[in-house]
């Protein structure tokens, strides 16, 4: 293999790696505020880019219909739930109006948008922008509806939630978005040379994405009150409880974030890949992978995993094609091999 | 054994699905209740594994996989009899869920689940690229299976071998379940302190569940394999992986029962959803996915823990359930041969630290401790919180090995020895925090220390070849129950004990191991007055009866009335060693330890 | 939501208490009919064998029952009954709790501990700085390990987190469960120190505590809980010379 093919396949592994280091994280993200191992992360990938897909295509985006649906959906679990607590303490008139906001004026407005602006000759900026102003409040309403009532069962239990909710989005991005995957525009036609390796500027879009999104990570978990406030959740729960950092409240940042992330994944890898309604799920696993071999709790970690995950993928693509997610996938039995040798005694639940 | 109406009822439901198949039913009934059988098969595997285990694992189906493959390779490519296919499928699971099971055991819980994810994946990946399996074609023409030359092809026929090896699995498993390996299996929910106190060895236990649950997956393919008569990769996806998971948790993952129950339900509620849905809502969607995920979310909503315990409670208002163990009323054949510890005499050396020391990177936890403990004797450890006790009492019971020092027991060197090793030598020990397994009786929970008292093999155990060592070590158990006094809550669940019974029970559990030494850590925190009187005349009824004790302790009043000997620490050293009296008066301590609230 | 530095009421009438307070854990009666009261600036023992509802008491006026934990009766804050406001509300108002276990961040340091105590307390002229320095001056050991990972710190050190934590939200109600379990009785000499100093600065404080009388010794008032109920109450100093109360929690020691 000469020095041209490989930089090329470097190229494509890291730009890859990217988006990994983006789904990893929010898996890291979602799990050590929620416990929830966050299965679904594949639909939003889908979601995301068939959304800005739709836009681009001057098609109505279905996604809107479904987050209308969701909402109420949310909207009618909340005021059940106040109505069922009726008899230990009074209607939150406050809280159910925030919630009308929210879960039924919110999508309305958004619908109003849809319809009314002309998105196809909108710049491709605005229409992610409009798709993640769609798949985060669907996140927010997710994570409400399924996982909030049940914020202190077992991570079992959780993760059995995770998968319905995945068969239930997988099953509705069939209705929505049918069976045909799409690619999007690419985000700039321009490119450059470094001696002998053409730079797609397609693939420094992409990688400088990652990279702004995961420094904006840092300063958030780093410097913010907020940020903070979610790692004290996922350190302890009932600390978090104690000064006043609501569960319910830390549950929805972490996954809004999460649903964002994924979505914002999706629109990432569409201009180059064909992006169905089930592609998502395998993304996301490699995400796993990464965020694994980040034991699940360090964010640099995942980042460095995920770089190796879009690397072995892409060189194996090359040598062996027919192997690639067979090998993409056993690269986690070494990298738990070495984590039992290392980590010595085994850790107490 | 006394057999209870509720038990046999279980075994009247099973048999009517084995009735089933005379029964002029249509054949679509057959084959749902072919695959509800292939699928319990699996999903009991996942009860052992997850629900009492406590490991997780999505890729069981990639293991029912192997076993299809296997057989379907063998009988077809080879030519050889489906039997050995069976045998060959069952090693290769075996060895594969062994192999994979070492490396991912000793991991922490989140990552078994995740990595049953990627390796699922990755087995269904290769089961659908190499040429040999026929890539994603698969392979077709297996025979079907014959015994003494009659043909077996036929669904109804295939349905009673399908269910008689789900009720094999399954009286293997109830017997596993109560047996001396099985109680080693469910002390490893607890985590690893607590069974490796007891001599359990909990890598070799979760590697063994973990092949026992692969081992059942790969029958499941077997039979699959010679009832469809081809396979092929998407039926061993990981989707199928989590659906197997789905099946145990809906059905309630800690129950035996459960597992069927779950299989029954989640075909039985597929196969209707994709009869009615298509007509309600149309076909142009995959509606019965959405619903089935919904449905999955709203049971776990109302049953978080699956749907057998809402069963099993409403049968228990017409008949309250019975003890599961009973230890026999006078001693088994061969009780009194079983061998004991000769006891060091009275006043000789039996516990001998020297200069012992632990470090943790730059802090030194425990600086250099030299005491010593003499056989009847009862000794405590106290100091201010931060001062290396707990430390000191890791050293001694081998959850910590020592960074320089000896420590000696009864002339052997045990510092670098794991608590597993300890225990072997004659050293049990209790918990701050109490460990044990709050829905099994206090019967059960204490012959978990009788672990090393027996040496019935899982293999045995599921026989039902381990009878009459099972009855010695209930016996045994039962007689330490006594001892401390628990008598009356035998068959109580240790859950509903108060904190005090449940710290005398992890007594009784440790004198099961036939110990020399008994170490207590903090026996009497959070026990009030009462409780730790009951306590302090229990460790003199010990003592008198010659054991040793090494007692960890905080509360002063509660060790100065029992000690013979203080040993005092303060940040890692030994300050000060005496009669109870003597430190009491000592101004090194006083100053350090007994300050008062001024 | 009440000024900040305002002195909570009148002489007589109670900061916080409790009428006819029940929890229930499924089909368990962990706490019956209890009715407790706090004046400003007092402190107030409640002693009690393991397993009466000590914690459970303490929980319910906090609002932090586990999920299958219910209670009922009143919860009156300065006169208002807060029984069915979240916690959020409640921390708001001026309750805070120090539980048994601590429940700190450990893997984040103390100084970011003490910021997310105040995470609720959005008050203009109040800042972080102000709050962190009141909180130095009472524990100073903090000051030198505010950049220390909270779990790496000393179990007498981890408590003094966990009230200062508390602190942040400055709350005219203090609740302690077992502020001196585990810790040794110079260190626990020092939280007692702490929070009979606490006093002067008007804060009232509920204490649940093992060491009957170390307890007793600091407080103006108790209450001792049997299974659910109050079985007796009064003066500290008088509780402490009960010959039943001495008998059940104090032991012989002389």
């Amino acid at each position: 293999m000469d020095m041209g093919v490989f930089a090329v396949l470097a190229q494509d592994g890291i730009t890859n790696g990217a988006v990994y280091a983006l789904l990893a994280m929010a898996l890291v993200l979602v799990f050590s505020v929620t416990r929830v191992i966050f299965l679904p992360q594949g639909e939003f990938i889908g979601y995301g880019a068939l959304t800005v897909a739709a836009l681009q295509s001057g098609q109505y985006p279905r996604l809107v219909s479904l987050l209308m649906a969701v909402g109420a959906l949310t909207f009618c679990v909340e005021l059940g739930t106040a109505l069922y607590n009726k008899r230990y303490k009074p209607v939150p008139k406050l809280h159910l109006m925030w919630s009308a906001i929210e879960n039924l004026a919110y999508p309305a407005l958004i619908w109003v948008l849809a319809r009314s602006i002309g998105w196809q000759d909108m710049p491709m900026a605005a229409q992610i922008a409009f798709a993640l102003a769609m798949t985060i409040p669907l996140g927010i309403m997710i994570y409400r509806v399924a996982f909030q009532p049940m914020a202190e069962a077992s991570v079992l239990v959780l993760l059995i939630v995770a998968v319905g909710v995945h068969f239930a989005m997988l099953g509705l991005g069939l209705f929505i978005f049918g069976p045909e995957g799409s690619t999007t525009r690419s985000f700039t036609e321009w490119s450059t040379e470094i001696g002998a390796m053409l730079v797609s500027g397609q693939s420094l879009v992409v990688i400088a994405v990652s990279l702004v999104m995961i420094g904006a990570l840092y300063v958030f978990f780093d410097r913010s009150l907020y940020g903070k406030a979610l790692r004290a959740t996922a350190v302890n729960r009932k600390g978090a409880q104690l000064v006043g950092i609501g569960t319910s409240q830390a549950g929805r940042m972490a996954f809004g974030l999460a649903a964002g992330l994924g979505s914002l994944a999706g629109v990432l890898i569409a201009p180059l890949n064909t992006v169905g309604y089930d592609t998502g799920f395998v993304v996301a696993l490699k995400g796993f992978v990464a965020a694994i071999v980040g034991g699940l709790a360090s964010y640099p970690l995942a980042a460095a995993g995920a770089a190796l995950v879009g690397l072995l993928e892409s060189y194996s693509s090359f040598w062996a094609s027919a192997y690639k997610e067979v090998i993409v996938f056993t690269l986690i039995i070494p990298v738990l091999a070495w984590r039992s040798l290392t980590s010595g005694h085994g850790d107490e639940e | 054994m006394k057999s209870n109406t509720t038990k046999k009822l279980q075994w009247a439901f099973f048999a009517w699905f084995l009735i089933f198949p005379v029964l002029p039913v249509p054949n679509y009934w057959i084959t749902i209740g072919n695959y509800i059988g292939l699928y319990s098969i699996v999903a009991l595997g996942l009860v052992l594994l997850t629900g009492i285990g406590g490991l997780t694992s999505f890729g069981q189906a990639a293991f029912v996989g192997l076993g299809a493959y296997t057989t379907a390779y063998m009988s077809t490519a080879l030519g050889w009899s489906p039997w050995l296919g069976l045998f060959a499928g069952l090693v290769v699971s075996g060895v594969a869920a062994a192999l994979i099971g070492s490396i991912t055991v000793r991991l922490s819980g989140h990552f078994l689940p995740l990595a049953t994810i990627a390796w699922g994946l990755s087995l269904y990946y290769l089961f659908g690229t190499l040429e040999f399996l026929g890539k994603y074609d698969g392979l077709s023409g297996i025979p079907s299976l014959s015994v003494f030359g009659q043909d077996l092809s036929s669904p109804r026929v295939m349905y009673v071998v399908i269910w008689l090896s789900l009720g094999g699995c399954l009286w293997a498993l109830l017997n596993l379940l109560n047996s001396r390996p099985g109680r080693a299996i469910r002390a490893l929910a607890k985590g690893k302190t607590m069974p490796e106190a007891m001599g359990i060895n909990t890598a070799t236990y979760k590697i063994l569940i973990f092949a026992l649950a692969a081992l059942m997956a790969s029958l499941s393919g077997w039979l699959y394999a010679h009832l469809q008569r081809s396979v092929s990769a998407t039926p061993f996806g990981l989707h199928m992986g989590i659906e197997y998971l789905f099946m145990a948790v809906v059905g309630g993952v800690g129950h035996v029962w459960g597992a069927i129950l779950g299989a029954t339900m989640m075909t039985g509620l597929k196969s209707q959803l994709q009869d009615w849905l298509p007509l309600i809502l149309g076909s142009s969607g995959n509606f019965e996915i959405v619903v089935f995920g919904v449905l999955i979310v709203l049971i776990l909503l109302f049953a978080r823990d699956g749907l057998w315990p809402m069963v099993a409670g409403v049968w228990a208002n017409f008949h309250p359930p019975q003890p599961a163990v009973v230890a026999p009323e006078i001693a088994p054949e061969g009780f009194g041969d079983m061998p004991r510890r000769t006891k060091p005499s009275v006043g000789s050396l039996i516990l001998e630290v020297s200069e012992a020391r632990k470090q943790f990177g730059g802090l030194v936890a425990v600086k250099d401790m030299t005491f010593e403990i003499r056989a009847g004797e009862v000794v405590g450890l106290i100091g201010p919180n931060g001062a290396g006790k707990s430390t000191m009492f890791n050293l001694v019971s081998g959850v910590l090995p020592a960074s320089s020092g000896e420590i000696h027991f009864c002339g052997k060197r045990i510092d670098q020895l794991d608590s597993r090793h300890i225990v072997k030598m004659g050293i049990g020990r209790s918990f701050q925090h109490v460990h044990l397994i709050p829905h099994l009786s206090v019967l059960e929970n204490v012959a978990m220390g009788a672990h090393l008292r027996g040496h019935s093999s899982p293999l045995s155990a599921a026989l039902r070849w381990d009878r009459h060592e099972e009855a010695q070590l209930l016996f045994l158990a039962a007689e330490q129950i006594r001892r401390v006094g628990l008598g009356e809550y035998m068959h109580t669940a240790a859950g509903s004990l108060a904190l005090g019974q449940q710290r005398i029970l992890e007594i009784a559990r440790a004198l099961c191991t036939d110990p020399t030494l008994l170490l207590l850590d903090e026996p009497a925190a959070g026990l009030r007055l009462k409780e730790k009187e009951a306590l302090a005349d229990l460790i003199r009824q010990l003592k008198a009866e010659g054991m040793s004790v090494l007692l960890v302790e905080h509360d002063m009043d509660f060790v100065m009335g029992l000690t013979d000997r203080l040993v005092v620490m303060e940040f890692g050293s030994k300050i000060a060693e005496g009669l109870p009296a003597e430190i009491q008066k000592n101004e090194t301590v006083l100053a350090a330890y007994l300050g008062g609230i001024e | 939501m009440s000024a900040p530095q305002q002195a909570p009421q009148a002489d007589g009438q109670s900061v916080l208490e409790t009428r006819n307070l029940c929890v229930r854990y499924g089909k368990v009666e962990a706490l019956r009919a209890t009715s407790i009261r706090l004046q400003a600036g007092q402190i107030v023992t409640v002693i009690g064998p393991n397993g009466a509802g000590k914690s459970s008491l303490l929980n319910a006026i906090m609002g932090l029952l586990p999920s299958n934990g219910t209670s009922e009766g009143q919860v009156l804050y300065l006169g208002h009954d807060v029984a069915h406001h979240n916690i959020e509300h409640r921390l708001g108002k001026g309750l805070a709790l120090v539980p048994e276990k601590r429940e700190l961040f450990t893997t984040m340091t103390v100084e970011d501990n003490l910021v997310l105590g105040a995470y609720r307390r959005r008050k203009s002229g109040w800042s972080y700085r102000d709050g962190l320095e009141g909180i130095y001056k009472i524990f100073p050991r903090l000051k030198e390990r505010r950049k220390q990972l909270a779990g790496t710190m000393s179990g007498g050190e981890r408590q003094m987190v966990a009230i200062g934590r508390a602190l942040m939200s400055d709350p005219k109600v203090l609740m302690l469960d077992e502020p001196s379990l585990g810790l040794a009785p110079r260190v626990m000499a020092e939280v007692f120190h702490v929070i009979s100093h606490l006093r002067e600065s008007g804060v009232a404080t509920l204490l649940i505590e093992q060491n009957s009388r170390a307890a007793l010794q600091v407080s103006d008032y108790g209450y001792v809980l049997e299974v659910g109920d109050v079985t007796l109450e009064g003066k500290a100093s008088d509780l402490a010379k009960n010959p039943k109360v001495i008998e059940a929690y104090l032991g012989k020691h002389a």
